[in-house]
């Protein structure tokens, strides 16, 4: 009886179509399937010109991430049993351009996260016969939660400022810069600081907090931009009180 | 927006959905946050009141028991019952997001989360019962 | 170095007024607004309040509330019809009219308070 779930899938073929449609296939679910398992059996049995990503099926590379009965989920994550008989509507990610079916342009936020400068920046690199930097387990925790980032996207595709205006950066992006900003071995706060307060960088967020609450890896972005917020504005006073001390 | 793609013969058409006026409808925690963003039209609506109450007390004692019956008047209750349930609204959103944004070190210990958000109450707690105090008693 | 905007200071005083109008704000309304209507407490003395207003220290926390609470106002509203109805043709005049509103709001409770002195 319950084995079985109807899948409504978005397709959309643009040399053929101008506007999406949906079609329904009935595929098994054991207990232990996904939705990246259900689409992987329409795709080898039933129609195989459904496009989609995916990967490690796992959790781990962000590539497979898609709106489930609206919404933002990793189909690798999500259990087709919790769902049967359906039907469950899988639509492509939200907020970001349909190229084919399921599949979406992640340029801008790829764009976006370059322009964080994602990787520790040094005025001067240690040479390598100095050894490794050390670093305690405290000044890890500091920044270990926004380093678990996959850059999956799902915050992006939650956030409605995003989808409203989408020169905003971003969660992810904010994020990550903070996993960078909070890491002591990082010098690169001041470069950072002027993507991330323009008018489109922190200060478009208003605090919805959808994008923590849909994060796969509990990132809490939401509060990685808080934090920014606070520092961002103090050292705004500091640089308008004492140009020259800052 | 940087690197528009042509579309050519060989490049597809990108479908783009424009998010709805009442994208804040679609879900629960939307709506949960607009009515927090709307709150702080009733934060507005006391400073209303109060800049009201402080005139009415610079004309005379009797405008000042005007203003006491204003305030008994059923649509006036109505608003102000409405408006101070928004107030506490906004009070416990704001006092649990402030562990969010102030990050707090004693040394190099962090201090938890709890502890800001619990300082807010308390102070919110110790304010208040002042605010009785002066107001009433004093 | 970052490009001069208003924003970091137009968001500290977003925050400041979200804190000094959620400390202050719930128990002033419940007794002008709630309590003394209902009856359930009694409502100060017009001599007792005249006084309270005369006092320095009340006055400058009630302009202080008054200031902030505006410009919480004013922010959130601003980005609330910028995200909400999408209005952004309409950005800047959006903007003058919120942060307007919030310094008129604030010059008309200091000149009260000047008055009450």
């Amino acid at each position: 009886m319950r084995d079985h779930i109807k899948l409504q899938v978005a397709r959309y073929l643009p040399e053929k179509q101008s506007e999406p449609s949906f079609d329904e296939h009935e595929v098994p679910c054991p207990k232990d399937w996904v939705v990246l398992d259900g689409l992987n059996y329409i795709k080898d049995r039933i129609d195989g010109t459904l496009s989609y990503r995916w990967s490690c099926r796992m959790g781990i590379c962000g590539s497979c991430g898609m709106t489930v009965n609206g919404e933002p989920k990793l189909t690798c994550a999500t259990f087709l049993a919790d769902y049967a008989p359906g039907p469950l509507r899988i639509e492509p990610l939200r907020n970001f351009p349909v190229i084919r079916d399921l599949i979406v342009d992640i340029g801008d936020f790829m764009r976006k996260l370059v322009a964080v400068k994602p990787f520790i920046v040094r005025r001067y690199e240690k040479p390598l016969s100095e050894g490794e930097f050390l670093q305690t387990p405290q000044e890890l925790d500091e920044y270990k939660q926004f380093s678990m980032c996959i850059n999956c996207m799902l915050c992006y595709a939650a956030c409605p400022i995003y989808g409203l205006d989408p020169k905003f950066i971003g969660p992810a992006a904010i994020a990550l810069a903070q996993r960078y900003n909070l890491d002591n071995r990082d010098e690169g706060s001041a470069q950072r600081m002027e993507v991330l307060s323009e008018h489109a960088g922190v200060w478009g967020c208003t605090f919805v907090g959808e994008c923590t609450k849909v994060c796969p890896k509990h990132v809490d972005p939401a509060g990685a931009i808080q934090r920014y917020k606070l520092t961002a504005a103090i050292d705004s006073m500091k640089a308008f009180f004492m140009p020259r001390g800052a | 927006m940087p690197e528009m793609p042509l579309y050519t013969d060989y490049h597809p058409r990108w479908l783009r959905r424009r998010v709805s006026t009442y994208w804040w409808l679609g879900k629960r925690s939307y709506f949960a946050f607009v009515l927090r963003e709307g709150s702080c039209m009733f934060v507005a609506w006391f400073v209303v009141y109060l800049l009201m109450l402080m005139r009415a007390v610079l004309q005379g004692e009797a405008r000042y028991q005007q203003f006491l019956a204003l305030s008994s008047r059923p649509w006036m209750l109505a608003l102000n019952i409405v408006s101070f349930l928004f107030l506490v609204y906004h009070a416990v959103t704001f006092f649990d997001a402030a562990p969010r944004a102030l990050v707090v070190h004693v040394g190099k210990t962090r201090v938890p989360g709890s502890f800001i958000g619990a300082g807010h109450y308390a102070a919110w707690l110790a304010v208040s019962a002042f605010m009785f105090w002066l107001v009433l008693g004093a | 170095m970052i490009k001069q905007h208003p924003e970091p200071l137009l968001w500290m005083l977003f925050s400041a007024g979200g804190v000094m109008s959620g400390m202050l704000m719930p128990a002033l309304l419940f007794l002008f607004g709630v309590a003394f209507p209902l009856g359930w407490l009694t409502p100060p003395t017009y001599e007792h309040v005249r006084a309270l207003l005369a006092n320095p220290l009340i006055a400058v926390t009630l302009f202080g509330l008054v200031f902030l609470s505006l410009f919480h106002w004013a922010h959130r509203f601003r980005h609330t019809l910028y995200d909400g109805l999408q209005i952004k043709h309409l950005e800047e005049v959006i903007a003058t009219l919120c942060y307007g509103g919030a310094i008129v709001g604030s010059a008309v409770a200091a000149y009260l308070l000047w008055q009450a002195r």
